[in-house]
């Protein structure tokens, strides 16, 4: 399905390639939809292939990869032009990365649920080993030789016996002219011959970065651009009532006030509407709008208080839900008594907070617009500042910057949306900086839930049944009015997926009515679940008077790979990805191992806690050392996470992953709650809204990334899930106390 | 009329006094290197050092900048080879990035007066600091390494 077409004379790569140059193109969606997509002759479109990935090398002997999913942090836009580069056998010091504007062609460019790498790994090698071949068939044919006598060696193609060589640039005129190589003539290289896959290299943009110099969203800049803040409903639907629209014109360099409407139906991507104020500079934007003295209507959604919506939820999950998962029958187990378990768990609404807020810089003029930001998500930048300014999405230009973290964010475009509106009403390039307050009072929070657990122990401690039931507002209520429940996505995120091998098994899901726009953060429902599903399993562990890791290796069960097939409900992995229990197993016992686990002596007031989950199929097992002292204090000495991805593309940008979701899990777990009152979010700040520092998060993160032969698999969200439980499983072994609500900030552990 | 120097050139500016000098770096200069994070100096995402001392940019008015030298990530060299910015290199500290000028530029401050920090030291001259991609760890190996370069 990969087909890899020639287009070095396409014209619409002028301006990254010069005259001369090899260029392929990596062809991901089926040819039915390329016809229907084909536009008029002459047009780009005529070139009638839908590429994901381009190549190309310049006469001067440049590699020339487009990257084009984002980069937020997580290192694809290394990755993915690594795999290219090795099967090229090309010199990394002499690949120029060149990241893709939004163009639907790609395939999917929603640079989230990490899948960059499992998703492209193959149509990289395969463009790589394309280009290669027809070098080397170019070279073949200038020095008469058989092809099967010459190779490559770093950017050059070897003749040995004759001993004749040439650089990828000197043949890459000729190389262009040689027919695309058809994909069952491809040789790969045998991993031994890996230079760069398995082996990783820094971040391309390190250097740019460590200089000042790299480009992110919000320091693009236009010829005579406009600054804007835009002051919004400050509960979610409502409307402006009124505002001043003179007093902001006093403020120096304040230029316009200009209204946005609100979203129709569901907010989607929809701006949240609101009042602009447009300047000559951010600063002026900001004072300006302080000036507005906006009122409100009400919206239905000023009811919403959390506290009183903590209770409801918690309600709804000791309330008999929607089946997810069954087998088997726990009720009949439970009515038999015997030892029976309850617990409700909960974990508070969080908001993204990338340190680079939401920020776009859009310039329209007549019917189309051109896009510079941050986005995880270009196409749908494309689709949605189109639907604003009545355009057809092609004729947006999407320019996607470095990200300053993404999250999960920024693959909301409404705040580029607010961009685009703002310049076709002024006429100018306008730049719409969110401040940090309007990224924690308006964002795409990530989902509040309540879960309740209920397990029966037999004589041998193991449960003989499992209930659990997870209540949340679902992701699906930002885009349909009215969604209450969580979708198979999201239950698939730790809830019908838990891989313990249990007689009897229900998986419930209840009811939730959101007020707030609910959206995907950084590994989504797998925070949650893993949250309650591995402090319950620590809770049955020491019911039964049993060793936690040992409790786990138990409960998992007999070595193997689980289906729907087999176990009706489980949801199903993609073909090569099946959940293997074997795999969770190992990751186990080696994290427990390298943590000490059984065999450390621990002082007063420490304790060692685990926890295992997989998600975005990756096997992860986490260790965390915590030390409480009698004031309640609360230190993270030491993190132990064991790792199985897959094949691991660049493993030193994997371990800065994972060292980065442990301290974004100690984040979450210790200080993160976003919380309404009268539908008004109460944060506003990183004062109010607290993220670890330096000296709270864990002090030192051991992270081991074991080496695979499976297929790749996520490496920027999995590491965040097994955090936070195996946090409050240290706490409760250095206390006593058992965390059941998230965050810590909110608990008292002083020694009473 | 404000004068100032940044990065050793001479400036003037005769807006509103009491803009940030973050703004006028970014805006006005289109010295984008030093990044908004907070508005409030709850980040550090736009730390500068002002006659040599690191300061937050979101918080100092341009009344207040003016008569000092200021320096930005731009002009802590010009091509990366600052101690800290080599072992920035060297650590592969970064993710997103985004805090890293400011990360570079308030360890660059701490370098200047203390060449061997403590970890105690390390903690507290870097507690203002937010990272949000979570390379704290990276970033007290740095400062480390960068200190035993010094050595």
């Amino acid at each position: 399905m990969n087909e890899i077409t020639n287009v070095s004379r396409r014209g619409f790569l002028q301006g990254v390639f010069s005259a001369g140059a090899l260029v392929l193109s990596v062809k991901l969606v089926p040819q039915s939809l390329l016809a229907a997509e084909t536009g008029a002759p002459g047009t780009v479109d005529q070139a009638a292939f839908h590429p994901s990935m381009w190549v190309g090398i310049e006469p001067d002997g440049t590699v020339i990869i487009v990257a084009h999913r984002s980069e937020m942090g997580s290192g694809s836009r290394t990755a993915l032009p690594l795999v290219l580069a090795d099967e090229l056998d090309a010199d990394w010091k002499r690949v120029r990365i060149e990241q893709a504007i939004g163009d639907k062609r790609y395939g999917s460019q929603d640079t989230d649920g990490s899948h960059s790498v499992r998703d492209f790994y193959q149509p990289m090698r395969e463009a790589g080993a394309t280009a290669r071949l027809m070098l080397v068939r170019a070279a073949a044919k200038e020095w008469g030789v058989p092809e099967s006598e010459c190779e490559t060696d770093l950017h050059t193609v070897v003749h040995k016996s004759s001993g004749k060589k040439a650089d990828y640039g000197k043949l890459a005129t000729a190389a262009a002219q040689v027919p695309v190589p058809s994909k069952d003539e491809l040789k790969f290289k045998p991993k031994s011959a890996w230079r760069y896959v398995a082996k990783g290299s820094p971040s391309y943009d390190l250097d740019t970065i460590c200089c000042g110099k790299a480009g992110y969203g919000m320091d693009a800049q236009a010829e005579g651009m406009l600054f804007a803040a835009v002051q919004h409903p400050p509960v979610l639907g409502s409307k402006v009532k009124s505002y001043d629209d003179k007093a902001p014109l006093q403020v120096k360099g304040v230029q316009q006030v200009i209204a946005i409407d609100g979203f129709k139906g569901a907010p989607a991507f929809q701006p949240l509407g609101g009042v602009a104020v447009v300047a000559d500079n951010t600063w002026s934007a900001f004072e300006g709008r302080k000036k507005l003295n906006a009122t409100w209507e009400n919206s239905p959604h000023s009811v919403y208080n959390s506290d009183e919506y903590k209770k409801d939820l918690q309600k709804t999950a000791r309330t008999a839900g929607k089946v997810s998962r069954i087998k088997g029958d726990v009720d009949a187990e439970f009515a038999k008594g015997g030892k029976i378990l309850e617990a409700d768990y909960y974990a508070p609404h969080l908001a993204h907070v990338s340190m680079e807020p939401p920020v776009a810089l859009a310039d329209v003029r007549g019917d189309k617009a051109v896009i510079w930001t941050s986005t995880q998500n270009p196409q749908a930048v494309q689709e949605v500042v189109g639907a604003q300014l009545g355009i057809p999405p092609e004729n947006v230009t999407c320019n996607v910057a470095l990200l300053g973290g993404g999250f999960g964010r920024k693959s909301k475009p409404d705040y580029v949306a607010e961009a685009a509106i703002l310049s076709k009403k002024t006429g100018k390039p306008v730049k719409v900086t969110w401040s940090r307050e309007d990224d924690i009072k308006f964002g795409y929070y990530h989902s509040v839930a309540a879960m309740y657990m209920k397990a029966s122990l037999g004589a041998d401690g193991m449960p003989t049944a499992w209930l659990h039931r997870s209540v949340f507002p679902p992701i699906g209520s930002t885009f349909a009015e009215g969604a209450q429940y969580g979708d198979a996505g999201e239950l698939g995120m730790g809830w019908t997926d838990v891989p313990y091998q249990l007689a009897n098994f229900r998986a419930e899901v209840g009811p939730a009515v959101n007020h707030v726009r609910i959206g995907w953060y950084r590994s989504v429902a797998n925070i949650y679940h893993a949250f309650a599903v591995q402090s319950f399993t620590d809770e049955l562990a020491h019911a039964a008077g049993k060793d936690p890791v040992e409790y786990r290796l138990a409960l998992l069960g007999d070595a193997r790979k689980i289906t729907p097939k087999d176990t009706p409900g489980f949801p199903e992995s993609p073909a090569g990805y099946e959940y293997d229990t074997a795999r969770l197993r190992r990751v186990i016992e080696l994290a427990a191992e390298q943590s000490g686990w059984g065999k450390k002596k621990l002082g007063k007031g420490r304790g060692l806690g685990i926890a295992a989950h997989r998600s975005f199929l990756t096997y992860v097992a986490t260790v965390v050392e915590v030390e409480v002292n009698n004031q309640g204090e609360i230190k993270i000495p030491r993190v132990d996470t064991v790792l199985d991805a897959g094949l691991v593309v660049n493993p030193e940008q994997t371990r800065n992953q994972f060292e980065g979701a442990a301290v974004f899990g100690t984040s979450l777990a210790r200080y993160g709650e976003i919380t309404a009152k009268n539908g008004v979010i109460e944060q506003s700040n990183f004062n109010d809204y607290q993220i670890a520092r330096m000296g709270d998060a864990p002090y030192h993160v051991n992270v081991r990334v074991l080496e695979s032969d499976a297929p790749p698999a996520g490496v920027g969200e999995p590491g965040v899930p097994p955090f936070a439980p195996a946090l409050c499983n240290a706490i409760f072994a250095a206390t006593g106390k058992r965390v059941r609500e998230l965050p810590l900030s909110k608990i008292d552990f002083s020694a009473a | 009329m404000l004068r100032l120097k940044v990065n050793g050139v001479e400036r003037t500016f005769d807006g509103d006094s009491q803009m940030p000098l973050l703004w006028y770096l970014r805006d006005i200069l289109g010295l984008t290197g030093t990044k908004y994070g907070c508005g409030m100096a709850l980040c550090g995402s736009c730390t500068v050092h002002q006659n040599g001392k690191a300061v937050r940019a979101c918080v100092v008015p341009m009344s207040k900048a003016a008569g000092s030298e200021i320096r930005t990530i731009e002009g802590l060299s010009s091509d990366g080879s600052h101690p800290v910015q080599k072992a920035w290199m060297k650590i592969n500290v970064p993710q997103c990035g985004y805090c890293q000028p400011g990360q570079i530029m308030q360890a660059a401050a701490l370098f200047s007066s203390n060449h061997h920090p403590t970890d105690a030291q390390i903690d507290e001259a870097m507690a203002g600091n937010l990272c949000r991609c979570g390379t704290y760890q990276r970033i007290r190996a740095a400062i480390k390494d960068a200190a035993g370069e010094r050595a």
